[in-house]
Formats: structure tokens, C-alpha cells, sequence
């Protein structure tokens, strides 16, 4: 199938976040697809906070089935979390768990006054009462394939599509 | 061949009871995950919900407060729960066995045992004892093994120096008793350390000690020269037998790291020692507390070590 042009839904993500974006909002990405995205719409958006990078191995649901994931990297949020807003960015927006994982882990720095969820893809299967208030597109893709963000050497971003052998990276 | 009895059928750890025959990816997915964990230390939380409903059993047969705190921080972070056992005033002091003792607990389900014992091999025979879901660890067993104190140095030595691959490091003092020293060794073998250098007297040291890979040296002001990394070990005096010393002092005079004698290292050595001290017997205040020592910074990256080693357990 056709998949969408990643550097295209940056494109209109970024324009969807430009107006609410101010010296308040703070932008928070996931690893490792949804830093590369944070970081872009970082930079296109012109934020007064620092860029916070999350990964979220230790609080997955799935670590008694799977373990734990082989590379962590360092959680690094360089921003009051206590009262702050935060635009949360992920690649793919699938079953929810990752962004599930990556709430907890926030609070777990403070209680922030609020969180909204950007997202380059909501490709639907939700299994928790999660939902992204940006999406650079809505699509419907079959469970047994697994939508990934690739980055080129130089920074750009594309989407492939391959068969699953695991729910969501 | 036989297979590593610390690995599972999947080449994955299901038990940490030494560094000897580890392979390097595994050492540094553990210093790599600790990474991870240090920074949880200045969170508003310094908690980690990943063993939350796991039953972690401290069950030390000799005495410790550094190591037995540091693995009970650990898995509290973890938020597991965590249950000290101080054998060696209960069940065995009244004749129980060492496996009668492990079988009790483990009707208790206990999903991991931290084990310190004054025989070697207690942690191993305890692991091949147990149930395949339960995970053991060493927390130093007689003159064997002391995996998480040398993987917690391997982390401070990588903080502080960045690479093994271009380092010499010493280790000073008694070689004979120590289990740190031995699974020091193994681990910055493994790593990648070309030089390692063993300084002690001929009474404190193993024979054959040259097998493991290292440079012998009996006289320190030989053997600190380019000297990247020392470490201090302490003089086991409990478990001494017979004479293999004059006395504390005359030792101080040849093995105890002064500022002088540390001054023959690298300007940026930095100083180590594994704990509970002996100022003035194997190392002097000033090097203890001066700016090269990095001791306390140790006792830190302990916690972080040890919830990377029990996560990755208690995940395989």
C-alpha cells in the first residue's frame, strides 16, 4: 500500500501545533521515533523550554512477557515537570501502552497541569482510552503489519511497513 | 562444553554469580541499563514500577552494611519487596541447612535471592538449587566471587575514564582473599583493559595469579607508573591465617597508598576502593578524602548497578 510522506505529516503537524505553541509549552519526545519528530517540531516551532527526551522500557506493561528492552537510554527531562504543559510526541500512535508507560513515567517527576498527545500517524487498534489531539494523519492498518519511522543519515524522516512479530516496538 | 551456569538456554543471564566467563555484551548491557537508572536518584519519585509484586530476599550468612543497604535500596527502587534475612543469628545458628533454609524461603515465593556467604560457591550451589523462575544473585561468596562490587567499578572506572580500551589499572594489596579483586579482573579483561596490574606482597597473592591475564608487581613505586586506575584493597584481617605480615604498619609503610606514592600514577589517576576502609593501614586520609579518590561516588552507582542487574534478572 501507499504509505503517506513522513517529511509531508511533519510538514502539517507542525502548522497544527504553531498556534498554540508559546513560552509555557513545554514539548516532550518518545523514544526513539518520537524524539526524532519532537526534535524537528522542536526546532520548526521555536520553543522557550528545552526539548525533554523519554524512554520507557521500565515502565512497559510487557516486561514479564518480554523482559527488558536491550538499549535503554537515559530519560532526560530538563524542565520543571510540577505544573507544566506538555505536548507528548510519539511516531505511531497505536494500542496506546507506550503512551500509557510514558504518562507514568512523567508523573513520576511531578505532577504537570496538563498533557496533550502529537502524533505523526494514528494508525486506530487502540486498547486504552488514549487519544492524540495532533495527528499529521489517521489511518487504518491491518494487526499484523507494524509501522515503523525510519531516519535517513541526513535527517529525513520515511515510513516503512513490515510484518509483525511483536504487538508495538 | 559445558554451559555457563549462569545463563539460561537463550545465552540470557538467569543468574549473576560471577564475572568470570561473561561475555562482553552482557557486562555492557548491564553498565548501559545502569545508565539508565542513576539519573532516578533526583527525581521527585525515586521509584521504578518494574518488580512491583516480586519478593527480593537478602539472605547474608556474613556480615555487611554497604553492599546489603546498597541491594536493599535497589530493589526498593524497583519497587520491589524486600525481605533481610541475618542468618547467621537465626535458622542455621539452630542446625537448619543452607538448603533447607533456601527451600523454606522459596515456599515463601521469593522471586530472587541476594546471597552472601563466607564459602565460595554457596551462590552457585544455591542457583543450581532453585526453581527455573527463581533468580539468584552474588553478593560475594568466600574468596571467590563479588560480581556487583566489580561491575559497579567497571561503572565508575567508565564515568570517569570514558574507554577501557586505553587503560592501565592497578590493583594493590591482598589479592589472596579478595573476591573483588578476582571478579575485577575478569570483568576488565573482558572489557577490553589491555593492563592490568596486580601490586602486593608474595604472601598476598594467589598462586599462578599470572594466568588471569595480569602484570605482577611487588614494588608500588614500580608498579603505579602510567597508572590510569588504582585500586586499593583492603587487608583482610579476619580472614588471615598464620603470619603473612610483619604488621598493619610495616605494611602501611610499603603497600599503603600515600599522596607520595599516588603521585607516581597518571596526574588524572583516579583513586578506588571497593570498602569498608582501613585509613592508614592500606590507604592514608589525604587519599581517601583527597580529589582524586573517587570512593563515595562508588558506594552512589552501586544502587544503579544493582537495579540494572536485578531488572535484567527478573526480565530474562
Amino acid at each position: 500500500m501507499q504509505l503517506p510522506d513522513a517529511e509531508q505529516l511533519l510538514a502539517d503537524l507542525t502548522e497544527q501545533l504553531r498556534p498554540v505553541v508559546d513560552e509555557r509549552i513545554a514539548m516532550i519526545g518518545i523514544h526513539t521515533g518520537g524524539a526524532w519528530v519532537a526534535k524537528r517540531l522542536h526546532q520548526a516551532l521555536g520553543f522557550s523550554l528545552p526539548l525533554g527526551v523519554l524512554d520507557i522500557p521500565f515502565y512497559r506493561d510487557d516486561y514479564s512477557k518480554i523482559g527488558l528492552h536491550p538499549q535503554v537510554k537515559p530519560s532526560d527531562l530538563p524542565f520543571e515537570i510540577e505544573g507544566s504543559h506538555i505536548i507528548l510526541v510519539d511516531d505511531v500512535l497505536y494500542t496506546g501502552r507506550t503512551i500509557r508507560a510514558a504518562v507514568n513515567e512523567i508523573f513520576d517527576y511531578g505532577r504537570p497541569a496538563s498533557i496533550h498527545l502529537a502524533t505523526l500517524i494514528d494508525r486506530g487498534g487502540r486498547e486504552l482510552p488514549i487519544a492524540a489531539q495532533y495527528a499529521g494523519a489517521v489511518l487504518s492498518l491491518p494487526a499484523d503489519k507494524m509501522l515503523e519511522l525510519k531516519q535517513d543519515t541526513d535527517g529525513k524522516l520515511s515510513l516503512s511497513l513490515r510484518d509483525i512479530r511483536f504487538p508495538e516496538k | 562444553m559445558n554451559r555457563n551456569p549462569q545463563l539460561n538456554k537463550h545465552g540470557e543471564l538467569q543468574h549473576l554469580l560471577s564475572t568470570e566467563g561473561l561475555p562482553v555484551s552482557i557486562l555492557l548491557h548491564i553498565l548501559d541499563t545502569a545508565e539508565s537508572f542513576a539519573g532516578v536518584t533526583e527525581r521527585e519519585v525515586k521509584k521504578i514500577p518494574l518488580l512491583r509484586g516480586k519478593s527480593v530476599f537478602n539472605l547474608f550468612f556474613e556480615s555487611s552494611t554497604r553492599t546489603r543497604t546498597t541491594f536493599e535500596i535497589a530493589a526498593k527502587r524497583l519497587s520491589a519487596d524486600v525481605i533481610n534475612l541475618n542468618i547467621a543469628v537465626s535458622a542455621q545458628s539452630k542446625g537448619e541447612t543452607l538448603l533447607d533454609t533456601v527451600n523454606n524461603l522459596s515456599a515463601m515465593h521469593a522471586d530472587m535471592f541476594v546471597v552472601r556467604h563466607s564459602q565460595s560457591g554457596a551462590a552457585h550451589m544455591i542457583a543450581s538449587h532453585v526453581q527455573s523462575e527463581i533468580h539468584v544473585i552474588n553478593a560475594g561468596d568466600g574468596r571467590h566471587a563479588h560480581p556487583t562490587q566489580a561491575l559497579l567499578d567497571m561503572f565508575t572506572i567508565r564515568r570517569y575514564k570514558k574507554d577501557f580500551h586505553n587503560l592501565r589499572v592497578a590493583i594493590v594489596g591482598d589479592i589472596l582473599h579478595s573476591r573483588v579483586a578476582r571478579s575485577q579482573i575478569h570483568a576488565l579483561t573482558t572489557l577490553g583493559v589491555p593492563e592490568v596490574r596486580v601490586i602486593a606482597p608474595k604472601t598476598l597473592l594467589p598462586s599462578k595469579v599470572e594466568r588471569l591475564g595480569v602484570h605482577i608487581y611487588h614494588d608500588i613505586t614500580q608498579g603505579l607508573k602510567e597508572i590510569d586506575v588504582i585500586i586499593m584493597l583492603r587487608l583482610q584481617n579476619e580472614r588471615m591465617l598464620g603470619a603473612s605480615l610483619p604488621s598493619t604498619e610495616e605494611y602501611f609503610k610499603y603497600y599503603g597508598l600515600t599522596q607520595e606514592k599516588l603521585s607516581l600514577a597518571k596526574q588524572d589517576a583516579i583513586v578506588m576502593h571497593p570498602g569498608p576502609m582501613n585509613r592508614g593501614v592500606e590507604i592514608d586520609s589525604a587519599v581517601a578524602d583527597g580529589k582524586q579518590s573517587v570512593i563515595l561516588p562508588q558506594v552512589t552507582f552501586g544502587i544503579a548497578v544493582r537495579m540494572a542487574v536485578m531488572s535484567i534478572l527478573a526480565g530474562n
